[in-house]
């Protein structure tokens, strides 16, 4: 029997979640191993419209030439799990999104925009196509893509950890950064999957991992305003690296 | 001679970090256009940081880049710090040139490994390098690994470490934990200068050029701080970078250009080695002298040993800081002014500037960030035009496309930073 096919395929990011795969080291070999990557540009292995059964997608839709190579990536492949903030909700450079202008943008920072292919949006990939699965956190961890592959190599569906920070940081017997510490943390509100490592450094959560959902907003809006943060501040502490909410939404 | 016409379009940059095309025209034998594009979606960065909070920039320009994160924080933190003018300790100042060592190694470990050596061995990919030669791939991913737990040591992951923060760090590693570190550093010390010494025996093109230096320059080999000097004299401090530096557009890239002077120049490993080659440690001097060596190099293709050899630098110099390493108070108390604060570090891949306009509440009112790959841009079109008439312009498009891929892998340009995969168009 041929092995299982991947590839991983990037739009636009930082590359960082890519890393997960290239910092595993002697795993890495040991995946491939058990699938044939055929598609992997950033390790040499290029060929862009390979069908595969698993597709990792990093990075959001920012222009219009990834609205059409995101469907094409779709129909090539059987399994497709968009991994990392801006695949997931958008990322940081979703941003602009909220901007008032941000066509102006361009005009900004380039002097020359008529050369700059970019849409007004930063998009997730959900946005465009049905993704099957997906894995929050910017960065998303080694472990987390390798549990979700091998899971899937094994026949099961990877199961979606919907816990928030705050329980596994309790349960990691971290000193509460928020109760004990007075800092704006937003492990109530945040999805788990980093291991608490802010909490572990003495540092208030900011969200990498991505709104958990049925989480109380509201709740902790009140606690950090009681912290003496103005409302503004808490909607931007709320909204850095997942800042668009309608990116968010439900598959 | 009939003229030739052929048009050819493949994907090609493969093993760069971003998305990138060449486009070459060839007419009558002779090179008439040539264009290294950067197409990789700009991000606007500069914009967003704008109405920041200065407490805030280290964990956004981070997401700038996710193969040097570090660099990113260290050189907006400096920026920073100057302004307030931040009491730093000398604890401080050492944790961050250690947190920076852990980078460079992490990246020029992976860029040696992932990146450049499969095509010196004609293979696509490190899985198919690992086939040929398993143990360089196993002594590759081991080093690089000693990069990633450097800087989970001091940031808790490697990519987007969360450990940084204006005015020092929000934690000091335990003496147990620096112990657990630096038994695994000091088993790689000897990797790494095996590592130097493989990479030294194989066999590189000759192509020698012309071009000016630009790196920082300390007592120590710099890295995370220092003034700025040039292969031509010119030596300036953070202030005045944009005196001597200007950025401009050109029509087929989204990175901006930047010119020294109005020339082209070389930022990263080969300019700092041949900028700061007596800073070396006496045992790298040794190995190098053994080695034949090379530095100053006018061959580009000689930044893969130059990156080894910065392995050896960095690794050496953590074992060092570890050895002696204590916890101490993590950070300094300053208090916040409003001005402009100009900040930079030598990233993995050369020179990264920034600049920040900040407001009496600490709210970031302005930002410039001067990427390396930007810094790189114009020296790499330059080298192009050479390197490609001396390989010779009649050879199959193929070749022609191999070749440039590995004269544009010695620059490691992160397309990120300023891309993904290169298109090679010829028209003959």
């Amino acid at each position: 029997m041929s092995k299982p096919t991947l590839a991983v395929h990037k739009f636009s990011s930082c590359d960082g979640c890519q890393l997960a795969l290239l910092n595993m080291g002697e795993a890495l070999a040991d995946l491939a191993q058990h699938v044939e990557i055929k598609h992997f540009v950033e390790a040499g292995l290029v060929n862009e419209d390979a069908k595969v059964d698993i597709a990792l997608v990093e990075g959001s839709v920012v222009t219009a030439k990834d609205q059409q190579r995101i469907r094409r990536v779709r129909s090539n492949s059987r399994y497709l799990i968009s991994m990392g903030a801006c695949a997931t909700s958008g990322g940081i450079q979703a941003l602009k999104n909220l901007a008032d202008n941000p066509a102006d943008w361009i005009g900004q920072i380039y002097p020359q925009p008529e050369f700059i292919d970019s849409l007004d949006r930063s998009s997730a990939i959900k946005q465009y196509v049905e993704v099957d699965f997906e894995l929050w956190g910017c960065p998303v961890s080694s472990l987390q893509v390798s549990e979700a592959v091998a899971t899937l190599l094994n026949g099961a569906e990877p199961l979606d950890n919907q816990e928030k920070l705050c329980i596994e940081c309790k349960r990691a017997g971290k000193i509460c950064t928020l109760v004990t510490g007075g800092e704006p943390c937003l492990g109530p509100v945040t999805r788990a999957g980093c291991g608490a490592l802010c909490p572990a450094f003495g540092r208030a959560c900011y969200g990498c991992y991505g709104g958990a959902e049925l989480s109380n907003q509201s709740g902790l809006r009140k606690r950090l305003e009681g912290l003496g943060l103005p409302p503004e501040s808490i909607q931007k502490r709320m909204h850095l690296i997942h800042p668009d909410p309608q990116q968010q939404n439900e598959r | 001679m009939t003229e030739r016409r052929i048009k050819i379009d493949v994907p090609s940059l493969a093993r760069v970090e971003g998305e990138g095309a060449l486009h070459l025209k060839i007419t009558e034998g002779a090179l008439d256009a040539l264009q290294f594009k950067i197409y990789e979606p700009p991000r606007f960065f500069e914009k967003f940081l704008e109405g920041r909070h200065y407490t805030e920039v280290p964990d956004i320009v981070a997401r700038i880049c996710g193969i040097c994160p570090v660099a990113y924080q260290v050189s907006a933190v400096n920026a920073l710090e100057s302004l307030f003018q931040a009491p730093l300790t000398p604890w401080i100042k050492q944790m961050r040139r250690l947190l920076y060592c852990g980078e460079w190694i992490q990246s020029h470990s992976l860029h040696i490994h992932l990146l450049a050596l499969p095509d010196y061995f004609s293979e696509e990919s490190v899985l198919g390098l690992a086939a040929k030669e398993p143990e360089v791939v196993k002594r590759g991913f081991a080093i690089q690994e000693a990069g990633n737990r450097l800087i989970r040591f001091l940031g808790g992951r490697s990519v987007h470490p969360v450990g940084l923060k204006v005015g020092g760090f929000h934690r000091a590693p335990s003496a147990e934990e620096a112990k657990e570190l630096l038994e695994f550093l000091q088993e790689r010390l000897p990797e790494a200068v095996a590592l130097a010494e493989w990479v030294a025996g194989i066999k590189l093109p000759e192509d020698e050029q012309e071009f000016v230096s630009v790196a920082l320059s300390t007592e120590q080999f710099a890295i995370e701080a220092g003034l700025l000097r040039n292969s031509q004299g010119l030596q300036i401090t953070e202030d005045q970078y944009e005196a001597h530096f200007t950025e401009s557009q050109s029509p087929h890239s989204t990175a901006l250009w930047s010119l020294m002077d109005g020339q082209d120049y070389l930022v990263g490993p080969l300019a700092r080695l041949n900028l700061n080659h007596d800073c070396l440690p006496a045992f790298l001097k040794t190995l190098l002298n053994r080695l034949g060596d090379p530095f100053p190099s006018r061959n580009m293709f000689h930044s893969m040993l130059a990156r080894a050899i910065e392995i050896c630098v960095v690794l050496h110099e953590a074992i060092s800081i570890l050895q002696s390493y204590q916890p101490d108070t993590p950070s300094a108390e300053f208090s916040v002014r409003a001005g402009a604060g100009f900040g930079w570090s030598e990233a993995p891949r050369g020179l990264l500037w920034h600049r920040y306009t900040v407001d009496e509440q600490g709210i970031i009112t302005a930002a410039k960030i001067v990427p390396p790959t930007s810094q790189n841009q114009a020296r790499i079109e330059r080298d192009l035009e050479k390197s490609l008439t001396a390989f010779g312009l009649d050879k199959a498009d193929e070749l022609l496309r191999l070749h440039s891929e590995k004269v544009v892998r010695n620059y490691d340009p992160c397309i990120s930073c300023a891309t993904h995969f290169l298109k090679l168009t010829t028209e003959r």
